[in-house]
Parts: C-alpha cells; sequence; structure tokens
C-alpha cells in the first residue's frame, strides 16, 4: 500500500508552468548570449552609418591627406593613422624583446616559485594600473627624463631623418615608451603562458642529447612556443593601436607629419580624445569615419591574434 | 673494454669558457636585466603617485568641489560621486546581461558552435579600442537624449566590462563539477532550479572575483567617458547631466598648468591606484580561498 500511494504521489512529469518556467529561462539566456555577441555588430554598424556623411564627401582621400581644418570643413586622417603606426611600431620595437625575456625568466627555473609567484603578480599589476595615471607619470616624470636624451640624439645623429628635430618635450618617441611599458605586461604574460604549455619532455630530451639551456630555448622551446607568442604579440599590438589617454597626453597633438621621432604628433584616437567633445556637424562624422578605421584596424589584428592563439591552444 | 672506454671518456662538465656556455650564460645575465627593466616603470609609476599624491591627499579633498583655476583648497568630493555612480550604472546594465549570458554558454550550449562563435566575438569585443566605445555611446545615448550624461558614461563602461564578465564567468560555470548538476538533476530539479540553486552559488565566488576587477577596470577608463559623461564642476544632482568622474578629473588636471591641480591629479591618481592595488589583491585573495 505504501508504494501505491508514493507512486501516485510522485507525478513523473512536470507540470506545464514548470516547465515553462525552464524553457523560457533557457530562451531569456540565449536572448542575453546572442545580445553580447551583437554588440560588436551594433558598434561597427553604428560607428559605420554616422561616418557615411564623412565617407560620401571624403572617400579614400580621407586616408591620404593632412589637412584637418574645422573650418574650411576639410577633413584627412593620414597625420593621425601615420601617428598611430609608428608609436605602436616602436612600443612593439622595446616591448617584444623584452616582454619575452621577462616572459623566459619566469617560464624557466631560474627561481624557486614562492619567489617567481609575487614577480608575476608585479607584472600583472602593471596592466592593471590606469592609463590615465601612466599618462600623469608620463608628463611629469618620463617626458623630463627623456629629453636629454632626445637632445643627444639629434645632436649626435641628427642626420637621421628620425632623430631629425630638436625635441620640445612630448613627442612621438614619449607616446612610443610609455606604450611599450603599457603593452610589456600583454607579452609578458601571453608568451610565459605559451612557454610553460611546452611538454618537458621535449625540454629533457633536448637536455639529453647535451644541448645546453639555451640551446634547448632557441632550437626547441621557443620555436615550440612560437604561434602563441605571435599571439600575445598581435594582441599587444591592438592594445597599443588603441591606447587613449596616455598618449594623448605625451605625444603633443600637433597636426603635422614629420619623420622625425622626436617630433610632436597625433594619433587617431588622440585626435578623437581631443576634438569630440566639441565637434559639430560634418567634424563629428569625420571622427566617426576616423573611429572606424581604428575599429578597423584593431579588429584585423584582434581577429588575427584570436585565431593564431586559438589553433594554438588546439595543438597542445 | 667497456668500462677501460668510460674511463678514457670525455670530461662529462662543460668548461665554463667554452663559447656554448659562454653564451647561455651571457643570455641567462640577459633574461635577468629583462626582469629587472620591465619592473623599473613599476617601481617608479608606483612610488611617483605615492609620494607625489600622499602627500596632497587630506581628508577634506573627498568632501570639497575642484578648485578654481589658480586657487588652492579644493578636492574631488564631485568626482568620487560620479565615478560611483557611472560604474554604479554601468554595473547594473552589464552584470545580468553578462552572468545571464555565461549561464547560456556554460550550461545550456556548451561546446557548440553557437558558444563558440559568441565566445570569439566576447573576445573581439574585449580587444576594441576604449576610444571606439566612446564613440559608440556617443552616437547612441549622447546624441539621442541631446546631453552628456552620467547614463550615457554607464553605458559605455558597461560595454567595455561586459566582454570581462562575460569569459570570467563562463570560465566559472564550467569549473563546477558536473556531478553537481547530475545530483541536482536526479533529484528531480529542472535546469533552472539546478542552475539558480546549485550551479551559480558554487561559482559565485570565482564570478564575483571577475566583476570586481571589471568594475576596478571601468573606474580607472577615461577614454569612453570624456565624451559621453562629460565633466561637471558641481555636485551630481541627476543622472541625466554631465557628471564629473576622477579618471577625468586627473586627466584634465594633469594637463592644467596650476599647481593646485596637479595636486590633486596626483591625488586622484593614488585613489585609482589603491582601488586597482586593493581588488587586484583582494581577487587574489578570493581565488587562493577557494
Amino acid at each position: 500500500m505504501a508504494t501505491s500511494t508514493s507512486r501516485t504521489a510522485m507525478p513523473t512529469q512536470r507540470s506545464n508552468s514548470s516547465r515553462l518556467l525552464d524553457k523560457g529561462f533557457v530562451w531569456v539566456t540565449g536572448a542575453f548570449a546572442i545580445g553580447v555577441g551583437l554588440v560588436l555588430l551594433a558598434i561597427a554598424y553604428r560607428v559605420g552609418t554616422d561616418s557615411l556623411p564623412a565617407i560620401q564627401r571624403f572617400g579614400l582621400g580621407f586616408l591620404a591627406t593632412t589637412r584637418w581644418s574645422v573650418n574650411d570643413e576639410v577633413f584627412g586622417a593620414l597625420t593621425q593613422i601615420y601617428g598611430t603606426l609608428v608609436t605602436s611600431f616602436i612600443a612593439l620595437l622595446i616591448a617584444v624583446p623584452i616582454g619575452i625575456g621577462v616572459a623566459l625568466f619566469l617560464s624557466e627555473d631560474y627561481l624557486p616559485p614562492r619567489i617567481k609567484q609575487p614577480i608575476v603578480f608585479l607584472i600583472e599589476l602593471l596592466a592593471a594600473i590606469p592609463s590615465v595615471v601612466y599618462g600623469l607619470w608620463g608628463i611629469f616624470v618620463l617626458i623630463p627624463l627623456l629629453r636629454p636624451f632626445g637632445i643627444w640624439l639629434n645632436a649626435n645623429f641628427g642626420w637621421i631623418p628620425i632623430f631629425s628635430t630638436a625635441p620640445a618635450g612630448p613627442g612621438i618617441y614619449a607616446a612610443g615608451i610609455i606604450l611599450s611599458i603599457m603593452i610589456l605586461p600583454i607579452i609578458a604574460a601571453i608568451s610565459r603562458d605559451a612557454l610553460v604549455a611546452v611538454p618537458t619532455e621535449i625540454r629533457q630530451a633536448a637536455y639529453g642529447l647535451g644541448a645546453t639551456r639555451w640551446e634547448t630555448i632557441f632550437q626547441i622551446i621557443l620555436p615550440a612556443a612560437f604561434s602563441g607568442i605571435v599571439g600575445g604579440i598581435m594582441l599587444a599590438l591592438g592594445r597599443a593601436m588603441g591606447e587613449t589617454m596616455a598618449v594623448t597626453m605625451v605625444i603633443g597633438n600637433s597636426n603635422s607629419i614629420d619623420l622625425s621621432i622626436l617630433s610632436q604628433g597625433s594619433t587617431v584616437s588622440s585626435l578623437l580624445a581631443n576634438q569630440f567633445a566639441e565637434a559639430g556637424g560634418l567634424q563629428v562624422s569625420s571622427l566617426m569615419y576616423a573611429a572606424l578605421i581604428l575599429f578597423g584596424l584593431t579588429l584585423v589584428v584582434n581577429v588575427l591574434a584570436e585565431l593564431i592563439v586559438r589553433r594554438f591552444s588546439l595543438k597542445l | 673494454m667497456a668500462s677501460s672506454e668510460l674511463a678514457t671518456a670525455p670530461n662529462m662538465k662543460r668548461s665554463p669558457t667554452s663559447p656554448r656556455t659562454l653564451f647561455s650564460s651571457v643570455m641567462t645575465v640577459v633574461t635577468f636585466a629583462c626582469a629587472a627593466l620591465a619592473l623599473i616603470p613599476l617601481v617608479a609609476v608606483l612610488s611617483y603617485v605615492l609620494i607625489n599624491g600622499a602627500s596632497s591627499l587630506r581628508l577634506d579633498v573627498f568632501t570639497q568641489l575642484p578648485p578654481a583655476p589658480g586657487l588652492k583648497g579644493g578636492g574631488f568630493g564631485n568626482a568620487l560621486v560620479g565615478t560611483l555612480l557611472t560604474v554604479g550604472i554601468a554595473s547594473v546594465l552589464s552584470i545580468p546581461f553578462g552572468v545571464m549570458a555565461a549561464i547560456f554558454l556554460a550550461e545550456f550550449y556548451r561546446d557548440t558552435k553557437l558558444a563558440e562563435t559568441i565566445n570569439f566575438l566576447t573576445n573581439v569585443l574585449s580587444g576594441v579600442p576604449s576610444i571606439v566605445i566612446g564613440a559608440f555611446a556617443y552616437a547612441l545615448v549622447v546624441l539621442s537624449t541631446g546631453t552628456f550624461s552620467a547614463v550615457a558614461g554607464g553605458f559605455a563602461l558597461a560595454v567595455l566590462m561586459l566582454p570581462t564578465i562575460v569569459r570570467t564567468a563562463t570560465e566559472a560555470l564550467e569549473s563546477v563539477p558536473g556531478d553537481f548538476r547530475q545530483a541536482a538533476i536526479g533529484l528531480g530539479a529542472t535546469r533552472f532550479q539546478t542552475t539558480l540553486r546549485i550551479v551559480l552559488p558554487a561559482a559565485l565566488p570565482a564570478i564575483i572575483t571577475g566583476v570586481i576587477l571589471a568594475i576596478a577596470r571601468a573606474a580607472g577608463e577615461t577614454a569612453p567617458i570624456l565624451f559621453t559623461a562629460s565633466t561637471s564642476r558641481y555636485w551630481v544632482r541627476s543622472i541625466w547631466e554631465p557628471t564629473a568622474t576622477m579618471s577625468r578629473l586627473v586627466f584634465d588636471f594633469a594637463t592644467a598648468p596650476y599647481e593646485r591641480q596637479q595636486e590633486l591629479a596626483w591625488a586622484g591618481s593614488l585613489v585609482l591606484v589603491t582601488l586597482v592595488l586593493a581588488t587586484s589583491i583582494l581577487s587574489r585573495w578570493i581565488v587562493r580561498k577557494r
């Protein structure tokens, strides 16, 4: 009798409302998840449509002309695109070798984990400091520090076009150096992950054949971790191109192209930061066009990075 | 014979002056130098912010309005409130959105083509420059409401926080053991009940860690705030008007020629850096406790 009551008391089917609730929950979360994916498309769409007037007016000439005149409503962003590319390139030039060096230092067995762990944490902290704080530090500490060095470069190597102007304080070189500090943790952290993921058997095999530590690193470990490191560098490049505040504060914001890295310049992001708040009419549309270009550039770099990192993590 | 060959075998130790070992030693020194070089800016930035910031950080800077150009005294009370407000709006918008999306990705559609696509888009979204997100928020909110506002700033920061929250929450949910779900379903729980009463509570500490890190990052962001929340010299009265924030104040005062404003920029930086430091340590502590 006990069994028969329990059989009738326990319904084996859920009530309609409970099933509806369950289904509804899955649907609602699904809507949010698809919403997350759509944000990226919404950014592209909205920035794209808002820049249409400028695209129709200037076309691709926007990318190849340097004149940015609010009064005449003539806009071209070559100076800024050039500035973005040059500052990012300087940043990579400095941060890649040092970042990989740091990654090797932290992935090899030089230090016991108890000392290594805090250093990993400190370098991660470097990435967490707000950009505007780097900018403040750049204005009051880095630029005065770099200036004598810039003057010396100009005095002794002024015949090289990239050192051909006397530094006025802020400039492209200061922006590049501050960017290198900001992207270093990204390169170091991702490269370290890639190096640590190389199986120990490979390393032991190399040691067993009589290779020294650095023969093993150069011929075995680095090639094995190559795609991960490249992915990290690409991510860092994307970050450097989009970085705004620190660059705006130390680059000088002049609107002219000069080959000299000691001269002042501007980047796409610093242009947006300086002009957006007071802009109107075709200027807003031109700024949106510039934002669209920056979006496109970083999108290409980030998608490539993502694909490289993904392929690499599947392999191991 | 074998043994005599062993006896005459060359020394098993490497000569420290052979080119191979010499190269190895030099490279080791180079990596140590790289590590030292990487830590120099960190130490330099932190010490300058600490020294310059602490000297002008008195209690009344938290309660007073910014000084007019050239005047002494004043503080950044309104900017502190503004940062709390914009980051609060951003949290209200992005946390439920991100956690719901993560539940779908980790619990219901894990390892499907759709989840993979959304994860991919999320990662790409996290790489979109914050200034471009600012331009997006400007077009969407500022242009349609006709004014800079805390809501516009909060919206921009929400877009910025979203990928971090989705990613950390998805990872947190995925790391909850499958046994939990099987036990709950075996007891007759629906997916709704399993997720809300079993999986979510188990993943909560890790989700909170991700949320804290996202909030700290958003509080320090300036680029998306510049032309969305804009700035103001007065106390916040409404979420629909221009609002001062800490990061914007640091930017404005760092580039201002007045000594007192520069002092406040350093003090403001110290507040922002302390926030980031504290949250980083806190989140590590939570992770370790688990």
